[in-house]
Protein backbone atom coordinates (compact mmCIF):
# COMPACT_ATOMS: atom_id res chain seq x y z
CA UNK A 1 0.00 0.00 0.00
CA UNK A 2 2.41 2.34 1.26
CA UNK A 3 4.81 0.93 -1.64
CA UNK A 4 2.21 2.02 -4.11
CA UNK A 5 1.66 5.87 -2.99
CA UNK A 6 5.18 6.44 -2.63
CA UNK A 7 5.26 5.48 -7.05
CA UNK A 8 2.45 7.11 -7.19
CA UNK A 9 4.07 10.11 -5.86
CA UNK A 10 7.27 9.83 -8.10
CA UNK A 11 5.08 10.12 -11.08
CA UNK A 12 3.13 12.98 -9.77
CA UNK A 13 6.82 14.34 -9.38
CA UNK A 14 7.78 13.07 -13.09
CA UNK A 15 5.34 15.08 -14.30
CA UNK A 16 5.82 18.38 -12.34
CA UNK A 17 9.77 18.34 -13.70
CA UNK A 18 8.18 17.78 -16.85
CA UNK A 19 5.63 20.60 -16.58
CA UNK A 20 8.88 22.91 -15.49
CA UNK A 21 10.05 22.37 -18.99
CA UNK A 22 7.08 23.42 -20.81
CA UNK A 23 6.70 26.65 -20.56
CA UNK A 24 9.93 27.94 -21.89
CA UNK A 25 10.11 24.98 -24.68
CA UNK A 26 6.74 25.88 -25.97
CA UNK A 27 8.18 29.44 -26.00
CA UNK A 28 11.01 28.38 -27.65
CA UNK A 29 9.26 26.47 -30.34
CA UNK A 30 7.23 29.86 -30.96
CA UNK A 31 9.41 32.02 -31.49
CA UNK A 32 12.32 30.17 -32.87
CA UNK A 33 11.82 26.15 -33.74
CA UNK A 34 9.02 26.77 -36.03
CA UNK A 35 9.12 30.20 -37.99
CA UNK A 36 13.07 28.27 -38.38
CA UNK A 37 10.77 25.28 -39.87
CA UNK A 38 9.14 28.39 -42.04
CA UNK A 39 12.26 29.92 -42.94
CA UNK A 40 14.04 26.69 -44.23
CA UNK A 41 11.19 26.33 -46.67
CA UNK A 42 10.51 29.80 -47.61
CA UNK A 43 14.46 29.33 -48.41
CA UNK A 44 13.47 26.37 -51.15
CA UNK A 45 10.06 28.46 -52.99
CA UNK A 46 10.25 31.14 -55.29
CA UNK A 47 7.88 33.43 -53.40
CA UNK A 48 5.54 33.62 -50.35
CA UNK A 49 2.30 33.89 -52.62
CA UNK A 50 3.33 31.34 -55.76
CA UNK A 51 4.96 28.77 -52.74
CA UNK A 52 6.68 26.88 -55.76
CA UNK A 53 9.39 24.93 -55.18
CA UNK A 54 12.66 25.95 -56.32
CA UNK A 55 15.45 24.20 -54.97
CA UNK A 56 18.60 25.75 -54.37
CA UNK A 57 17.46 28.54 -56.80
CA UNK A 58 17.78 30.89 -53.73
CA UNK A 59 20.59 29.89 -52.31
CA UNK A 60 22.45 30.46 -55.93
CA UNK A 61 20.83 33.93 -56.02
CA UNK A 62 22.39 34.19 -52.74
CA UNK A 63 25.93 33.14 -53.13
CA UNK A 64 25.78 35.08 -56.66
CA UNK A 65 24.99 39.00 -54.95
CA UNK A 66 28.41 40.94 -54.87
CA UNK A 67 27.74 42.15 -51.38
CA UNK A 68 26.90 38.53 -49.90
CA UNK A 69 30.36 37.47 -50.76
CA UNK A 70 31.78 40.81 -49.66
CA UNK A 71 29.67 39.89 -46.25
CA UNK A 72 31.09 37.07 -46.33
CA UNK A 73 34.79 37.52 -47.00
CA UNK A 74 34.82 40.45 -44.51
CA UNK A 75 33.16 38.29 -41.19
CA UNK A 76 34.99 35.00 -41.98
CA UNK A 77 38.10 37.34 -42.07
CA UNK A 78 37.46 39.20 -39.46
CA UNK A 79 36.60 36.04 -37.23
CA UNK A 80 39.64 33.76 -37.91
CA UNK A 81 42.08 36.26 -37.50
CA UNK A 82 40.38 37.45 -33.94
CA UNK A 83 39.19 34.09 -32.76
CA UNK A 84 41.68 32.50 -32.11
CA UNK A 85 44.08 35.68 -31.07
CA UNK A 86 41.44 36.08 -27.98
CA UNK A 87 42.07 32.82 -27.05
CA UNK A 88 45.94 33.04 -27.40
CA UNK A 89 46.09 36.27 -26.33
CA UNK A 90 43.25 35.10 -22.67
CA UNK A 91 45.06 32.24 -22.25
CA UNK A 92 48.84 33.77 -21.91
CA UNK A 93 47.57 36.45 -19.25
CA UNK A 94 45.33 33.94 -17.48
CA UNK A 95 49.12 31.87 -17.33
CA UNK A 96 51.14 35.15 -16.30
CA UNK A 97 48.55 36.11 -13.78
CA UNK A 98 49.18 32.74 -11.88
CA UNK A 99 52.27 33.98 -10.61
CA UNK A 100 52.07 35.50 -6.98
CA UNK A 101 51.85 39.08 -7.84
CA UNK A 102 50.81 42.26 -6.19
CA UNK A 103 47.33 43.30 -6.69
CA UNK A 104 46.41 40.67 -8.76
CA UNK A 105 43.10 40.67 -7.62
CA UNK A 106 42.87 44.65 -8.93
CA UNK A 107 44.56 43.72 -12.54
CA UNK A 108 42.09 41.30 -12.75
CA UNK A 109 39.13 43.49 -12.19
CA UNK A 110 40.39 46.05 -15.06
CA UNK A 111 40.64 43.09 -17.42
CA UNK A 112 37.34 42.55 -16.76
CA UNK A 113 35.69 45.87 -17.17
CA UNK A 114 35.01 45.73 -20.40
CA UNK A 115 32.71 43.70 -20.55
CA UNK A 116 30.86 45.30 -18.50
CA UNK A 117 30.80 48.55 -19.95
CA UNK A 118 28.43 49.29 -22.78
CA UNK A 119 30.18 49.38 -26.26
CA UNK A 120 27.69 52.73 -27.39
CA UNK A 121 29.78 54.70 -24.22
CA UNK A 122 33.16 54.70 -25.33
CA UNK A 123 32.77 54.81 -29.18
CA UNK A 124 33.99 58.09 -29.18
CA UNK A 125 37.00 57.20 -27.67
CA UNK A 126 37.60 54.57 -30.41
CA UNK A 127 36.42 56.87 -32.61
CA UNK A 128 39.19 60.00 -31.35
CA UNK A 129 42.35 57.22 -30.91
CA UNK A 130 41.72 56.27 -34.83
CA UNK A 131 40.88 59.30 -37.04
CA UNK A 132 42.97 60.48 -39.00
CA UNK A 133 44.46 63.06 -37.62
CA UNK A 134 43.46 60.91 -33.93
CA UNK A 135 45.56 59.88 -31.18
CA UNK A 136 47.35 57.09 -32.78
CA UNK A 137 48.12 58.85 -36.15
CA UNK A 138 50.27 61.34 -34.24
CA UNK A 139 51.94 58.17 -32.11
CA UNK A 140 52.92 57.38 -35.41
CA UNK A 141 54.04 60.34 -36.18
CA UNK A 142 56.10 61.42 -33.34
CA UNK A 143 57.89 58.17 -34.63
CA UNK A 144 58.50 59.31 -38.39
CA UNK A 145 55.93 57.33 -39.56
CA UNK A 146 53.69 57.71 -41.62
CA UNK A 147 49.19 58.39 -41.01
CA UNK A 148 47.11 55.62 -41.55
CA UNK A 149 43.64 55.92 -42.70
CA UNK A 150 42.52 53.71 -40.52
CA UNK A 151 38.60 53.58 -41.00
CA UNK A 152 38.63 53.61 -44.40
CA UNK A 153 41.28 51.21 -45.09
CA UNK A 154 42.34 47.82 -45.27
CA UNK A 155 43.21 48.99 -41.55
CA UNK A 156 39.26 49.14 -40.82
CA UNK A 157 39.58 45.30 -39.78
CA UNK A 158 42.28 46.22 -37.30
CA UNK A 159 40.35 48.44 -35.46
CA UNK A 160 37.45 45.84 -34.54
CA UNK A 161 39.90 43.49 -34.00
CA UNK A 162 41.15 45.94 -31.25
CA UNK A 163 38.30 46.33 -30.09
CA UNK A 164 36.81 42.89 -30.27
CA UNK A 165 39.62 41.86 -28.16
CA UNK A 166 39.12 44.42 -25.60
CA UNK A 167 35.51 43.41 -24.78
CA UNK A 168 36.22 39.72 -24.88
CA UNK A 169 39.87 39.04 -23.85
CA UNK A 170 38.65 39.56 -20.08
CA UNK A 171 36.15 37.11 -19.92
CA UNK A 172 38.14 34.58 -21.75
CA UNK A 173 40.98 35.06 -18.81
CA UNK A 174 38.71 34.51 -16.28
CA UNK A 175 38.02 30.80 -17.64
CA UNK A 176 41.14 30.09 -18.32
CA UNK A 177 42.32 31.00 -14.60
CA UNK A 178 40.10 29.31 -13.14
CA UNK A 179 40.38 26.57 -15.13
CA UNK A 180 43.79 26.70 -14.58
CA UNK A 181 43.71 26.82 -10.65
CA UNK A 182 41.52 23.43 -11.09
CA UNK A 183 44.58 21.36 -12.05
CA UNK A 184 45.63 18.92 -9.51
CA UNK A 185 48.33 20.71 -7.86
CA UNK A 186 50.45 17.10 -7.10
CA UNK A 187 50.42 16.45 -10.73
CA UNK A 188 52.33 19.40 -11.10
CA UNK A 189 54.69 18.87 -8.14
CA UNK A 190 55.41 15.58 -9.51
CA UNK A 191 56.01 16.53 -12.82
CA UNK A 192 58.37 19.61 -10.82
CA UNK A 193 60.22 17.26 -8.99
CA UNK A 194 61.06 14.92 -12.00
CA UNK A 195 62.59 18.51 -13.25
CA UNK A 196 59.92 19.28 -16.27
CA UNK A 197 60.82 22.63 -17.09
CA UNK A 198 58.02 25.51 -16.91
CA UNK A 199 57.69 25.29 -20.76
CA UNK A 200 57.16 21.41 -20.44
CA UNK A 201 54.61 21.49 -17.78
CA UNK A 202 52.52 23.65 -19.74
CA UNK A 203 52.47 21.56 -23.08
CA UNK A 204 51.88 18.31 -21.57
CA UNK A 205 50.33 18.71 -18.59
CA UNK A 206 48.32 21.83 -18.25
CA UNK A 207 47.21 22.39 -21.81
CA UNK A 208 45.61 18.68 -21.77
CA UNK A 209 43.76 19.82 -18.81
CA UNK A 210 42.80 23.22 -20.34
CA UNK A 211 41.33 21.70 -23.52
CA UNK A 212 37.79 21.41 -22.57
CA UNK A 213 37.94 25.21 -21.63
CA UNK A 214 39.44 26.17 -24.78
CA UNK A 215 37.18 24.13 -26.51
CA UNK A 216 34.98 26.25 -24.87
CA UNK A 217 36.78 29.84 -25.35
CA UNK A 218 36.74 28.63 -28.55
CA UNK A 219 32.98 28.30 -28.76
CA UNK A 220 32.48 31.37 -26.77
CA UNK A 221 34.20 33.96 -28.67
CA UNK A 222 33.43 32.35 -32.49
CA UNK A 223 29.92 33.49 -31.35
CA UNK A 224 30.98 36.46 -29.97
CA UNK A 225 32.52 37.35 -32.98
CA UNK A 226 29.65 37.30 -34.69
CA UNK A 227 28.08 40.68 -32.48
CA UNK A 228 31.26 42.89 -33.93
CA UNK A 229 28.61 44.26 -35.75
CA UNK A 230 27.45 45.95 -33.14
CA UNK A 231 31.23 47.91 -32.81
CA UNK A 232 31.15 48.56 -36.80
CA UNK A 233 27.33 50.23 -36.19
CA UNK A 234 28.67 52.59 -33.54
CA UNK A 235 31.77 53.72 -35.09
CA UNK A 236 30.39 53.83 -38.83
CA UNK A 237 26.85 53.91 -38.91
CA UNK A 238 25.00 52.52 -41.70
CA UNK A 239 27.24 52.42 -44.34
CA UNK A 240 30.77 51.09 -43.17
CA UNK A 241 33.90 51.00 -45.28
CA UNK A 242 34.78 48.12 -47.53
CA UNK A 243 36.72 46.04 -45.23
CA UNK A 244 34.21 46.72 -42.35
CA UNK A 245 31.07 45.57 -44.30
CA UNK A 246 29.81 42.55 -41.95
CA UNK A 247 27.16 40.11 -42.92
CA UNK A 248 25.04 41.62 -40.45
CA UNK A 249 24.83 44.88 -42.90
CA UNK A 250 23.90 42.56 -45.62
CA UNK A 251 21.18 40.92 -43.74
CA UNK A 252 19.98 44.60 -42.87
CA UNK A 253 20.13 45.77 -45.69
CA UNK A 254 17.63 42.79 -47.11
CA UNK A 255 14.96 43.20 -44.26
CA UNK A 256 14.78 46.07 -45.64
CA UNK A 257 14.23 45.13 -49.51
CA UNK A 258 12.42 42.70 -48.08
CA UNK A 259 13.41 40.17 -50.24
CA UNK A 260 12.31 37.07 -47.46
CA UNK A 261 14.04 34.42 -49.89
CA UNK A 262 17.00 35.48 -50.01
CA UNK A 263 17.07 36.02 -46.45
CA UNK A 264 15.94 32.80 -45.21
CA UNK A 265 18.53 31.60 -47.39
CA UNK A 266 21.66 33.32 -45.83
CA UNK A 267 19.84 32.84 -42.25
CA UNK A 268 19.92 28.45 -43.22
CA UNK A 269 23.68 28.56 -44.84
CA UNK A 270 24.81 30.36 -42.19
CA UNK A 271 23.02 28.03 -39.00
CA UNK A 272 24.73 24.97 -41.30
CA UNK A 273 28.28 26.54 -41.48
CA UNK A 274 27.95 27.13 -37.48
CA UNK A 275 26.56 23.25 -36.54
CA UNK A 276 29.43 21.69 -38.89
CA UNK A 277 32.32 24.37 -37.54
CA UNK A 278 30.77 23.28 -34.35
CA UNK A 279 30.94 19.60 -34.88
CA UNK A 280 34.39 19.84 -36.17
CA UNK A 281 35.45 21.49 -32.85
CA UNK A 282 33.61 19.15 -30.53
CA UNK A 283 35.18 16.26 -32.39
CA UNK A 284 38.75 17.56 -32.29
CA UNK A 285 38.20 18.05 -28.31
CA UNK A 286 36.75 14.30 -27.74
CA UNK A 287 40.56 13.34 -29.86
CA UNK A 288 42.81 15.64 -27.58
CA UNK A 289 40.66 15.51 -24.35
CA UNK A 290 39.34 12.33 -23.82
CA UNK A 291 42.44 10.90 -21.41
CA UNK A 292 42.34 13.35 -19.02
CA UNK A 293 38.46 12.95 -18.32
CA UNK B 1 71.89 35.20 -11.25
CA UNK B 2 70.89 32.34 -9.91
CA UNK B 3 66.97 30.60 -9.82
CA UNK B 4 65.63 32.84 -6.58
CA UNK B 5 66.24 35.67 -8.08
CA UNK B 6 65.69 35.36 -11.76
CA UNK B 7 61.82 34.33 -10.34
CA UNK B 8 61.80 37.07 -8.27
CA UNK B 9 62.97 39.41 -11.35
CA UNK B 10 60.21 37.75 -13.62
CA UNK B 11 57.84 38.60 -10.82
CA UNK B 12 58.40 42.04 -10.95
CA UNK B 13 58.70 41.78 -14.77
CA UNK B 14 55.16 40.51 -15.14
CA UNK B 15 53.84 43.01 -12.08
CA UNK B 16 54.49 46.07 -14.61
CA UNK B 17 53.63 44.44 -17.76
CA UNK B 18 50.28 43.27 -16.14
CA UNK B 19 49.41 46.88 -14.72
CA UNK B 20 50.37 48.18 -17.62
CA UNK B 21 47.92 46.60 -20.13
CA UNK B 22 45.37 46.66 -17.40
CA UNK B 23 45.25 50.02 -17.66
CA UNK B 24 45.24 50.23 -21.07
CA UNK B 25 42.11 48.12 -20.63
CA UNK B 26 40.45 50.35 -18.66
CA UNK B 27 41.55 53.77 -20.47
CA UNK B 28 38.63 53.65 -22.42
CA UNK B 29 36.19 54.02 -19.91
CA UNK B 30 38.18 56.40 -17.87
CA UNK B 31 39.18 58.98 -20.58
CA UNK B 32 34.93 58.46 -21.19
CA UNK B 33 34.00 59.34 -17.66
CA UNK B 34 36.78 62.47 -17.82
CA UNK B 35 35.79 64.00 -20.72
CA UNK B 36 32.21 64.28 -19.70
CA UNK B 37 33.33 67.01 -17.02
CA UNK B 38 34.71 69.07 -19.93
CA UNK B 39 33.01 72.23 -21.26
CA UNK B 40 31.47 72.24 -24.58
CA UNK B 41 33.95 74.79 -25.97
CA UNK B 42 36.87 72.37 -24.51
CA UNK B 43 35.27 69.28 -26.87
CA UNK B 44 35.31 70.98 -29.38
CA UNK B 45 38.95 72.76 -29.45
CA UNK B 46 39.78 69.28 -28.81
CA UNK B 47 37.88 67.03 -31.21
CA UNK B 48 36.46 69.51 -33.30
CA UNK B 49 38.75 67.78 -36.10
CA UNK B 50 36.14 65.04 -36.25
CA UNK B 51 33.32 67.28 -36.07
CA UNK B 52 34.83 68.81 -39.84
CA UNK B 53 34.60 65.62 -41.41
CA UNK B 54 30.74 65.56 -40.37
CA UNK B 55 29.11 68.74 -40.97
CA UNK B 56 31.03 71.26 -42.52
CA UNK B 57 29.90 74.58 -41.47
CA UNK B 58 31.68 74.24 -38.01
CA UNK B 59 35.42 74.02 -39.08
CA UNK B 60 36.17 77.87 -38.60
CA UNK B 61 37.27 77.76 -35.15
CA UNK B 62 38.89 73.72 -34.72
CA UNK B 63 42.66 72.95 -34.40
CA UNK B 64 43.17 70.39 -37.07
CA UNK B 65 44.75 67.92 -34.54
CA UNK B 66 42.32 65.54 -32.43
CA UNK B 67 43.54 65.96 -28.99
CA UNK B 68 42.90 63.30 -26.58
CA UNK B 69 42.49 64.41 -23.21
CA UNK B 70 42.34 63.05 -19.61
CA UNK B 71 42.08 66.17 -17.20
CA UNK B 72 39.95 68.92 -18.24
CA UNK B 73 40.99 72.16 -17.70
CA UNK B 74 37.90 73.14 -15.82
CA UNK B 75 35.38 70.83 -14.21
CA UNK B 76 31.77 71.49 -15.48
CA UNK B 77 28.64 69.42 -14.76
CA UNK B 78 27.49 71.33 -17.99
CA UNK B 79 27.25 68.01 -20.58
CA UNK B 80 25.40 66.75 -17.87
CA UNK B 81 22.82 69.41 -17.03
CA UNK B 82 22.15 69.51 -20.86
CA UNK B 83 21.74 65.99 -20.84
CA UNK B 84 19.60 65.43 -18.30
CA UNK B 85 17.54 69.08 -17.86
CA UNK B 86 17.59 70.21 -21.46
CA UNK B 87 16.94 67.17 -23.88
CA UNK B 88 14.37 65.09 -23.07
CA UNK B 89 15.75 63.16 -26.21
CA UNK B 90 18.27 61.10 -24.30
CA UNK B 91 16.29 60.13 -21.12
CA UNK B 92 13.57 58.89 -23.33
CA UNK B 93 16.13 56.41 -24.77
CA UNK B 94 17.22 55.71 -22.14
CA UNK B 95 13.87 54.89 -20.77
CA UNK B 96 13.61 52.63 -23.92
CA UNK B 97 16.75 50.75 -22.89
CA UNK B 98 15.33 50.22 -19.72
CA UNK B 99 11.75 49.45 -20.39
CA UNK B 100 13.35 46.54 -23.03
CA UNK B 101 16.60 45.23 -20.59
CA UNK B 102 14.94 44.82 -17.49
CA UNK B 103 11.54 42.80 -18.14
CA UNK B 104 13.89 40.58 -20.59
CA UNK B 105 16.31 40.10 -17.70
CA UNK B 106 13.36 39.75 -15.19
CA UNK B 107 11.24 37.50 -16.80
CA UNK B 108 13.89 35.07 -18.92
CA UNK B 109 15.61 34.43 -15.20
CA UNK B 110 11.91 33.70 -13.75
CA UNK B 111 11.85 31.41 -16.54
CA UNK B 112 15.11 29.84 -16.45
CA UNK B 113 14.65 29.14 -13.09
CA UNK B 114 11.54 27.24 -13.51
CA UNK B 115 13.33 24.96 -16.26
CA UNK B 116 16.32 24.49 -15.28
CA UNK B 117 14.93 22.73 -11.80
CA UNK B 118 12.52 20.71 -14.75
CA UNK B 119 15.91 19.52 -16.57
CA UNK B 120 18.03 18.94 -13.52
CA UNK B 121 14.92 16.33 -12.09
CA UNK B 122 14.34 12.78 -13.11
CA UNK B 123 16.39 13.46 -16.72
CA UNK B 124 14.99 11.56 -19.49
CA UNK B 125 16.27 11.24 -23.17
CA UNK B 126 12.92 13.75 -23.73
CA UNK B 127 14.38 16.13 -21.64
CA UNK B 128 18.06 15.82 -23.40
CA UNK B 129 16.63 16.23 -26.52
CA UNK B 130 15.56 19.57 -25.84
CA UNK B 131 18.39 20.58 -24.15
CA UNK B 132 20.42 19.64 -26.79
CA UNK B 133 18.33 21.80 -29.12
CA UNK B 134 18.51 24.44 -26.72
CA UNK B 135 22.33 24.57 -27.21
CA UNK B 136 22.31 24.59 -30.79
CA UNK B 137 19.91 27.34 -30.25
CA UNK B 138 22.55 29.59 -28.29
CA UNK B 139 24.97 28.99 -30.60
CA UNK B 140 23.62 30.53 -33.43
CA UNK B 141 24.80 33.87 -34.00
CA UNK B 142 21.76 37.17 -35.07
CA UNK B 143 22.06 36.65 -38.37
CA UNK B 144 20.43 33.41 -37.96
CA UNK B 145 18.10 33.85 -35.19
CA UNK B 146 16.73 37.19 -36.18
CA UNK B 147 15.14 36.29 -38.97
CA UNK B 148 12.28 33.83 -37.26
CA UNK B 149 12.18 36.20 -34.91
CA UNK B 150 11.11 39.11 -37.46
CA UNK B 151 8.72 36.52 -39.04
CA UNK B 152 6.85 35.90 -35.90
CA UNK B 153 6.47 39.57 -34.78
CA UNK B 154 5.44 40.31 -38.59
CA UNK B 155 2.58 37.26 -38.11
CA UNK B 156 1.59 38.70 -34.43
CA UNK B 157 1.61 42.05 -35.35
CA UNK B 158 4.20 43.30 -33.18
CA UNK B 159 6.91 44.33 -35.57
CA UNK B 160 7.88 47.68 -34.21
CA UNK B 161 6.67 47.12 -30.22
CA UNK B 162 8.95 46.80 -27.90
CA UNK B 163 7.38 42.58 -27.73
CA UNK B 164 8.83 42.16 -30.80
CA UNK B 165 12.53 42.26 -28.79
CA UNK B 166 10.92 41.25 -25.06
CA UNK B 167 9.49 38.26 -26.29
CA UNK B 168 12.20 36.71 -28.05
CA UNK B 169 14.41 37.74 -25.52
CA UNK B 170 12.49 36.18 -22.69
CA UNK B 171 12.78 33.06 -24.04
CA UNK B 172 16.33 33.02 -25.08
CA UNK B 173 17.85 30.09 -23.81
CA UNK B 174 21.23 31.21 -22.86
CA UNK B 175 20.41 31.37 -18.74
CA UNK B 176 18.61 28.05 -19.03
CA UNK B 177 22.17 26.72 -20.08
CA UNK B 178 24.01 27.87 -17.25
CA UNK B 179 21.84 27.76 -14.80
CA UNK B 180 20.89 23.75 -15.39
CA UNK B 181 24.54 23.21 -15.35
CA UNK B 182 24.35 24.53 -11.86
CA UNK B 183 21.85 23.04 -10.31
CA UNK B 184 22.62 19.41 -12.01
CA UNK B 185 25.58 20.01 -9.29
CA UNK B 186 23.11 20.04 -6.07
CA UNK B 187 24.02 16.77 -4.40
CA UNK B 188 20.81 14.53 -4.93
CA UNK B 189 20.80 13.46 -0.85
CA UNK B 190 19.79 17.43 -0.20
CA UNK B 191 16.59 16.67 -1.90
CA UNK B 192 16.48 12.93 -0.57
CA UNK B 193 16.70 14.54 2.83
CA UNK B 194 13.96 17.16 1.87
CA UNK B 195 11.88 14.52 0.76
CA UNK B 196 11.94 12.74 3.66
CA UNK B 197 10.36 15.40 5.65
CA UNK B 198 7.47 15.78 3.35
CA UNK B 199 8.91 18.58 1.26
CA UNK B 200 6.73 18.79 -2.15
CA UNK B 201 8.07 19.17 -5.49
CA UNK B 202 7.68 22.95 -5.69
CA UNK B 203 9.23 23.61 -2.00
CA UNK B 204 11.93 21.61 -3.54
CA UNK B 205 12.55 24.32 -5.65
CA UNK B 206 12.08 27.03 -4.01
CA UNK B 207 13.37 26.20 -0.69
CA UNK B 208 16.51 23.98 -1.68
CA UNK B 209 17.51 24.89 -5.43
CA UNK B 210 16.93 28.45 -5.45
CA UNK B 211 18.63 29.82 -2.28
CA UNK B 212 21.63 27.35 -3.30
CA UNK B 213 21.75 28.79 -6.64
CA UNK B 214 21.59 32.69 -5.42
CA UNK B 215 24.88 33.27 -6.72
CA UNK B 216 24.30 31.79 -9.89
CA UNK B 217 21.24 33.49 -10.56
CA UNK B 218 22.52 36.54 -9.97
CA UNK B 219 25.70 36.24 -11.80
CA UNK B 220 23.39 35.20 -14.46
CA UNK B 221 20.90 38.17 -14.43
CA UNK B 222 23.78 40.52 -14.81
CA UNK B 223 25.37 38.80 -17.61
CA UNK B 224 21.93 38.58 -19.19
CA UNK B 225 21.78 42.26 -18.24
CA UNK B 226 24.59 43.50 -19.77
CA UNK B 227 24.22 41.40 -23.24
CA UNK B 228 20.50 43.15 -23.91
CA UNK B 229 22.01 46.63 -22.05
CA UNK B 230 24.12 46.59 -25.28
CA UNK B 231 21.65 45.69 -27.84
CA UNK B 232 21.97 47.39 -31.10
CA UNK B 233 20.88 44.55 -33.97
CA UNK B 234 17.68 43.83 -32.66
CA UNK B 235 16.08 47.40 -32.48
CA UNK B 236 17.58 47.80 -35.72
CA UNK B 237 16.01 45.18 -37.32
CA UNK B 238 12.19 44.48 -35.68
CA UNK B 239 11.53 48.33 -34.78
CA UNK B 240 11.70 50.84 -37.47
CA UNK B 241 10.56 53.76 -35.47
CA UNK B 242 14.06 55.33 -34.32
CA UNK B 243 12.27 57.00 -31.46
CA UNK B 244 11.55 53.45 -29.47
CA UNK B 245 15.38 52.60 -29.69
CA UNK B 246 17.37 52.40 -26.72
CA UNK B 247 20.13 54.31 -26.44
CA UNK B 248 22.60 52.09 -27.32
CA UNK B 249 21.60 52.58 -30.97
CA UNK B 250 20.67 55.73 -30.59
CA UNK B 251 24.55 56.45 -28.75
CA UNK B 252 25.49 56.21 -32.94
CA UNK B 253 23.37 59.03 -33.89
CA UNK B 254 24.76 61.08 -31.24
CA UNK B 255 28.43 60.94 -31.42
CA UNK B 256 28.25 62.56 -35.28
CA UNK B 257 26.16 64.94 -34.06
CA UNK B 258 26.15 66.81 -30.45
CA UNK B 259 29.74 65.72 -29.65
CA UNK B 260 29.94 68.61 -26.47
CA UNK B 261 27.35 66.11 -25.01
CA UNK B 262 28.37 62.63 -26.22
CA UNK B 263 31.02 61.67 -23.40
CA UNK B 264 28.47 62.42 -20.77
CA UNK B 265 25.66 60.48 -22.63
CA UNK B 266 27.88 57.67 -22.73
CA UNK B 267 29.11 58.01 -18.66
CA UNK B 268 25.19 57.96 -17.97
CA UNK B 269 24.35 55.02 -19.98
CA UNK B 270 27.23 53.08 -18.29
CA UNK B 271 26.42 54.38 -14.73
CA UNK B 272 23.99 50.82 -13.95
CA UNK B 273 26.42 48.27 -15.58
CA UNK B 274 29.14 50.14 -13.76
CA UNK B 275 27.58 50.26 -10.51
CA UNK B 276 26.72 46.20 -11.19
CA UNK B 277 30.04 45.29 -11.66
CA UNK B 278 31.19 47.17 -9.05
CA UNK B 279 28.66 45.21 -6.36
CA UNK B 280 28.32 42.32 -7.92
CA UNK B 281 31.74 41.49 -9.37
CA UNK B 282 32.63 38.46 -7.34
CA UNK B 283 28.91 37.11 -8.42
CA UNK B 284 30.19 38.08 -11.95
CA UNK B 285 33.35 36.02 -11.39
CA UNK B 286 31.48 33.08 -10.30
CA UNK B 287 28.91 33.20 -12.90
CA UNK B 288 31.53 33.03 -15.59
CA UNK B 289 33.33 30.29 -14.21
CA UNK B 290 30.02 28.26 -14.28
CA UNK B 291 29.86 29.18 -17.79
CA UNK B 292 32.87 27.13 -18.74
CA UNK B 293 32.95 23.35 -20.53
CA UNK B 294 29.56 23.15 -22.70
CA UNK B 295 29.59 19.35 -21.02
CA UNK B 296 30.26 19.94 -17.71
Amino acid sequence: MKKRKDQCGRKGERIFSNICVMPSLIGVLIFFLIPFGIVVYYSVINNPIMHDFVGIENYKRLIETVAFKKASVNTATFSLISVPLAVILSLWLAVLLERDIPGKSVVRTLFLSPLMVPTASVVLVWQVLFHTNGTLNQIIEMFGGNDIDWMKSAHGQTIIIVMFLWKNMGYNMILFMSALAAIPRDIIEVAKLEGASGWYQFIHIKLRYLSPTILFVLILSLINSFKIFREVYLLTGDYPYDKMYMLQHFMNNTFNSLDYQKLSAAAVLFSLIMIVIIAILLAIENHFGKDVE
Amino acid sequence: MNKRQKEKFLNIAVTIFAVIAALLFVMPTILTIANSFMTSTEISANYGAMLENMTEDKKTYISEKVNLKFIPDKVTFDQYKNVLLKNPDYLLKFWNSIALTVPITVFQMLLAILTSYGFSRYPNKFKSIIFFTYIILMIMPYQVTLVPNFLVAEKFNILNTRWAIILPGIFSPFSVFLLSKVMRRIPISYVEAAKLDGASELQILTKIHMPLCKGAIVSIAMLVFIDYWNMVEQPLVLMKDADMHPLSVFLSQINTGDIGLAFAVGTVYMVPTILMFLYGEDYLLEGITYSGGIKG
